[in-house]
């Protein structure tokens, strides 16, 4: 709850840091230059108020699930992020679904097959995936699965002959999965796969390189050789016995990996046209519109929170000697 | 222990049946990455008898654990074998992994040194006591959860129901060290291969699993490869007792002989390290 208010105090004030005036950013030159306009404009905005009163101002109308309008498009932020959120969390969803399985995969491989030549290969793949900006691989992903091969759809959600399924969780693979409609599900799924792919490669990199290092630290334990000498097949010694004492970690990094995911979005969205948070804090970036950037930085905050709350969780679940008694 | 446990945990259980007993001959383990290559076993000879304490002694690098890790199959990676490990009528260097899988854990079982890490910190010690049993006999988590009551009570782990529960870390050494030896006996094996059991262990709870595993020994026809290099340990419980030193056997015989009347150089070196209470004049245990 602390931290929550803490966010809320860092969003508001390093958003009013910004050493530009909004007032310039919406109106206009012409308008900008008439003072009468830029009175009446900071009067609606409450821009006129001392900033203390402004954070009060500011919190009374968070607490009731106001997030103020958005000066760009005068729509309510709270309604715009309702939108834009759900959007996001299926893209960061698929991307670090697709890293958990091919990252802690592949890391488990090199470290069985450590010094060999399978080992050195996934070193080099996953030094790659760390190494390449996104920005850049965006757009040579698009160019090329997109653009040259249309391979897989490369801009927005779904295709604009298919409507939207009815919203229970805002993400179209599985409301569509619910409504049961299979032509929804495949085309979202279809629009998926680039931005996800993307966004995965780098935690991909990432949780490889520490699966890797983990696995080798618990192949060389004790236990793992007790279990190898219960005769336990090959596959439950793998899974239940090394994979189970090399969660930790991983799990660690998954939570930082998905934090660097989030910041990725900015960029991959507005590359495929993906309408959530991160195209959606561009936008309001680069105009200056301070109710909606300070939405973003909000939820961004709050995402940050829950997801180290899950971690902590997830720490108790996984090693008892860490539960509470 | 009642006539009627002793029934239940003597039966013999399923795979590879032979006399119970561990053959090795002339078995030849080299290690290293080519342009090392080193010899850790030079022609070892060793039986493993049921209702016998076998002992292995020798200083740490003599092969001694080497030895114990090749009946198991568990040999680090690049090792090369040679001879013969036989167990009743099954030659073990020849079986498959799958076949060899089926043997241990099952009809040969082994403990080893440290019990705060031989037993997974994340598992409850139901579920260490019980997936071998159940992927060797097939049996359900009811009957399985039967078994390891049966054994944790043989073993004298108190309150064996709540222990089921319970995880590692809540254990205190000797314990685990007894919940370690349940494991270890969950299918009925006929060997069991004790790797420093006791090593690991404050002094006080050393001579309560030493108890144990020459009970088990007794009761249950359980043959016991007792590696150590405690001579002080060994005087207690093997019957008969092998010194290596340097991947080869240089003395052997029975307990007797070779605590009192040390006929190798090095064995009687080993002799003279024990602290002065601890040397037994004539043999006997020194409790």
């Amino acid at each position: 709850m602390l931290l929550l208010v803490g966010v809320t105090l860092v969003t508001f004030v390093l958003t009013n840091l910004v050493p530009a005036d909004p007032v310039q950013a919406s109106l206009g030159e012409q308008a900008a230059a008439n003072p009468e306009i830029v009175e009446a404009f900071r009067e609606r905005a409450g821009l006129d108020q001392p900033l203390p009163v402004q954070y009060v101002t500011f919190l009374g109308n968070l607490v009731q699930g106001d997030l103020g309008t958005s000066q760009q498009t005068r729509q309510a932020v709270s309604a715009e992020l309702g939108r834009a959120v759900p959007a996001t969390i299926e893209l960061a969803l698929g991307a670090i679904v697709v890293s958990a399985i091919l990252g802690v995969g592949l890391g488990m491989i090199a470290a069985l097959k450590r010094r060999s030549a399978v080992d050195q290969i996934i070193r080099l793949v996953s030094t790659i995936g760390i190494s390449i900006p996104s920005f850049w691989l965006a757009l040579i992903v698009y160019y090329v699965f997109f653009f040259q091969l249309r391979l897989f759809p490369g801009s927005g959600r779904l295709s604009a002959i298919l409507t939207p399924p009815p919203t229970v969780t805002g993400l179209y693979t599985v409301d569509s999965l619910i409504a049961g409609d299979m032509v929804a599900f495949s085309d979202a799924l279809a629009h998926l796969v680039l931005p996800a792919s993307v966004l995965a490669l780098y935690t991909i990199g990432l949780l490889t390189r520490f699966a890797r290092s983990a696995v080798l630290e618990v192949l060389d334990q004790d236990y793992v050789r007790t279990a190898r000498a219960k005769g336990l097949p090959g596959r439950a010694v793998l899974l239940g016995y090394v994979l189970r004492g090399s969660l930790v970690p991983i799990i660690t990094v998954m939570g930082i990996a998905f934090g660097s995911l989030l910041s990725g979005t900015v960029l991959v969205e507005n590359v495929f046209s993906w309408n959530g948070i991160g195209q959606y804090s561009y936008n309001a970036a680069t105009r200056l519109d301070l109710p909606a950037i300070m939405g973003v930085g909000l939820v961004v905050g709050v995402v940050y929170i829950l997801l180290n709350l899950l971690v902590d969780v997830l720490y108790g679940v996984i090693d008892p000697r860490v539960r509470v008694a | 222990m009642s006539d009627s446990t002793r029934r239940g945990l003597a039966g013999s259980g399923s795979g590879p049946t032979g006399d119970g007993a561990v053959r090795i001959r002339d078995l030849r383990v080299e290690l290293g990455p080519r342009s090392a290559r080193r010899t850790v076993l030079n022609g070892i000879d060793l039986d493993v008898s049921p209702g016998q304490v076998t002992g292995l002694a020798g200083e740490s690098g003599s092969g001694k654990t080497m030895t114990g890790m090749a009946v198991m199959g568990l040999l680090p990676a690049g090792a090369s074998v040679a001879g013969s490990i036989r167990f009743g009528e099954t030659e073990l260097l020849e079986l498959s992994p799958r076949r060899l899988n089926a043997v241990r854990g099952n009809r040969i079982a082994m403990i080893s040194q440290d019990p705060t890490s031989s037993l997974h910190p994340m598992l409850s010690i139901q579920r260490q006591l019980t997936d071998h049993y159940r992927a060797h006999t097939g049996a359900s988590k009811a009957d399985a959860r039967d078994r390891a009551l049966e054994l944790l009570d043989l073993v004298q782990v108190p309150d064996p129901a709540t222990a089921l529960r319970k995880y590692p870390h809540q254990f205190s050494g000797g314990q685990l060290q007894r919940i370690a030896i349940a494991s270890a006996l969950m299918c009925r094996p006929t060997v069991l291969i004790a790797d420093e059991p006791t090593t690991a262990l404050d002094v006080t709870v050393q001579a309560g699993v030493l108890r144990l595993l020459r009970g088990l020994c007794d009761d249950l026809g359980l043959g016991v490869l007792l590696v150590t290099h405690d001579l002080g340990v060994m005087s207690a419980l093997a019957d008969t007792i092998a010194v290596m030193r340097g991947g080869r056997i240089v003395e052997r015989g029975t307990r007797h002989q070779v605590i009192t009347a040390p006929e190798h150089e090095y064995t009687r070196s080993l002799i003279a390290a024990l602290p002065e209470h601890h040397r037994p004049a004539d043999g006997k245990d020194p409790s």
